[in-house]
């Protein structure tokens, strides 16, 4: 790799030792892929995944102990995902908060070293840092130094901006140097599409099965998916970008995209059209059975496999504040047929901590929380890691949440009419 | 007996079991299960892995064509490593993904672990090699399947 004389002078130590150990891993990580050199960060508020003090991840401390100490800081300010806990609308028993307390016992101190390290403010936490609520809100064309697969795979596709599915840790040291490996989705050949994928099914897909179906067959390659626009239309309003969210949080968990296209829609698909297609791209087909093949093929995880749900999960990733107001007045409608006042399944919205705060004005927050469902910007995901929740009988419509925890996965109707009462599991 | 070449990401010498998934491995499905419980070996808890789910691969050479899943995927590579609870040899048949890159970087860099990784060993290799074959792997990216 080629580096610039200021680049070699930190890796030469110049700037001290620890600085120097942050550009070597740098360098190398570029070194694997190829890269001939370093690029700026042209938008300089970072994302980190990290938002966790988990005790026992030992070397994520002692890394930003040492930044700390040297002084060393990012060139913006980061978000960060959500916080794992949240007492006040995610109610634990005793013997849950005595676990979470051994497991984050370093939450506290974690979120001092953020702060030190340069976190944006107390409300960071979220990852759908790229909703204009949080504003961290990069533009076409701008390179990042972020990580959260989620939001990498939104503000590439759905804002057209360029970052690599950066590692934890690897997104604090692009956003402290300034400068990212020049390879993979930061180029343009690296953006090209090696798959065409063709939606032919009778509806509009549920976002998390369509993502999760393309993601475990295309992996870590680019699609370019076609007949979206016939469902989604061709600009991208606060519906589509709440559909692309989930869509492209299904594809990065389930598989590991980190860019997709879709025809007509997003902002590179509508200037370059086919030309972003790759010469021999492969070909996949999702119609009404493959949609239904992949969604039958979720296990179910629950100890108790006939177990009546106790708890459900809406939103992961995070919610827009469009969506809230939909599950508000769909919820509505569905307790009122099935002739109930409050949900059956204690029920926890996640959203950003902005969008909960707009939200919290409207008349739609109290209808909803006198439904009996609470609004919080925990991080279901990291909540569902402690093994006494995990004996619960979860339900969510995340499929990303399903990946990582026991939870069961149910599509949006079936949610709807179980935590209403309308149906049984 | 068959041996194939890779690029040598992080070198050694090593002889031992391999344990082989078909399809990427999801680092944060597969390791946090073990990591939480501060265990002293990884059994696999990723439930979509029908190859790996459940196998310890603790000191074993997991042959993988990449890893997929979420972005704290290198820094889980980095925690076990510090662990030490991380499989001896990461191989890979393909080019190595970003997060696995990122892990055995910062594994090597903050850690000074001795992880080996090789990658672009080839789809033949995955369709070779099986779960509890010997492997041994050589400095230079040479593995041999027994």
């Amino acid at each position: 790799m080629q580096l610039t004389p200021e680049q070699q002078a930190i890796l030469d130590g110049e700037k001290g030792e620890t600085l120097a150990k942050v550009m070597k891993t740098i360098v190398m990580y570029g070194d694997i892929f190829g890269a001939e050199k370093l690029v700026p960060v042209t938008h300089a508020d970072g994302h980190l995944v990290t938002s966790f003090g988990i005790a026992l991840m030992k070397p994520l401390f002692s890394t930003m102990d040492a930044l700390i100490e040297a002084g060393i800081q990012t060139k913006g300010k980061f978000t960060v995902d959500p916080r794992p806990l949240d007492y006040e609308n995610v109610k634990c028993n005793l013997l849950e908060k005595l676990v979470f307390h051994i497991m984050y016992k370093k939450q506290a101190d974690y979120e001092e070293q953020l702060k030190k390290v340069g976190l944006r403010d107390k409300d960071s936490f979220t990852c759908a840092c790229y909703l204009p609520e949080v504003g961290n809100v990069p533009k076409k064309g701008d390179v990042l130094s972020w990580a959260e697969s989620s939001a990498v795979v939104f503000a590439n596709s759905v804002l057209g901006a360029r970052c690599n599915r950066n590692s934890g840790m690897l997104d604090l040291f692009g956003s402290i140097v300034g400068y990212v490996p020049y390879f993979g989705l930061v180029t343009d050949e690296g953006r090209k599409a090696t798959w065409k994928v063709y939606v032919k099914t009778s509806k509009i897909p549920e976002a998390q099965i369509l993502g999760s179906a393309i993601g475990m067959k295309v992996m870590e390659d680019v699609p370019y998916v076609y007949g979206l626009d016939k469902f989604l239309g061709t600009e991208i309003d606060d519906e589509v970008t709440a559909y692309l969210k989930d869509f492209g949080a299904a594809t990065a968990s389930n598989g590991a995209v980190g860019l997709y296209h879709i025809d007509k829609l997003t902002p590179e698909a509508k200037e370059q059209g086919e030309s972003l297609i790759a010469e021999g791209a492969k070909e996949y087909v999702v119609d009404d059975a493959e949609l239904e093949r992949v969604y039958k093929s979720y296990p179910l995880m629950w100890k108790k496999k006939d177990a009546k749900p106790d708890l459900c999960f809406i939103g992961c990733p995070h919610l827009t504040y469009g969506q809230l107001m939909k599950w508000t007045e769909n919820l509505e409608a569905a307790l009122k047929s099935a002739g109930r006042k409050k949900v059956k399944v204690r029920t926890i919205m996640t959203t950003p901590p902005q969008v909960r705060e707009k939200f919290a004005k409207t008349p739609e927050y109290k209808k909803l929380t006198s439904m009996g469902v609470k609004v919080s910007s925990i991080c279901p995901l990291m909540y569902t890691n402690n093994p006494i929740t995990k004996s619960r009988a979860i339900i969510t419509n995340s499929n990303k949440l399903r990946t990582y925890s026991v939870a069961r996965y149910c599509k949006d109707e079936k949610i709807l009419a179980v935590i209403s009462g309308k149906e049984e599991i | 007996m068959k041996e194939f070449k890779g690029r040598v990401l992080a070198g050694g010498n090593w002889k031992g079991e391999a344990v082989v998934s078909k399809g990427g491995v999801n680092t944060l499905a597969t390791f946090q299960k073990s990591a939480l419980k501060n265990a002293d070996k990884v059994i696999v808890s990723d439930q979509n892995n029908k190859d790996i789910y459940g196998l310890n691969i603790t000191g074993k050479a997991l042959c993988l064509p990449i890893t997929i899943g979420s972005t704290t995927g290198g820094l889980v590579i980095q925690t076990v490593c510090a662990m030490k609870i991380n499989p001896a040899c990461f191989l890979f048949s393909e080019h190595i993904d970003s997060l696995a890159a990122s892990g055995i970087v910062l594994a090597k860099v903050w850690e000074n672990s001795d992880v080996i990784a090789i990658d672009m060993l080839g789809k033949e290799f995955l369709e070779t090699v099986k779960t509890g074959d010997t492997i041994e792997v050589k400095e230079d990216g040479t593995v041999i399947v027994n």
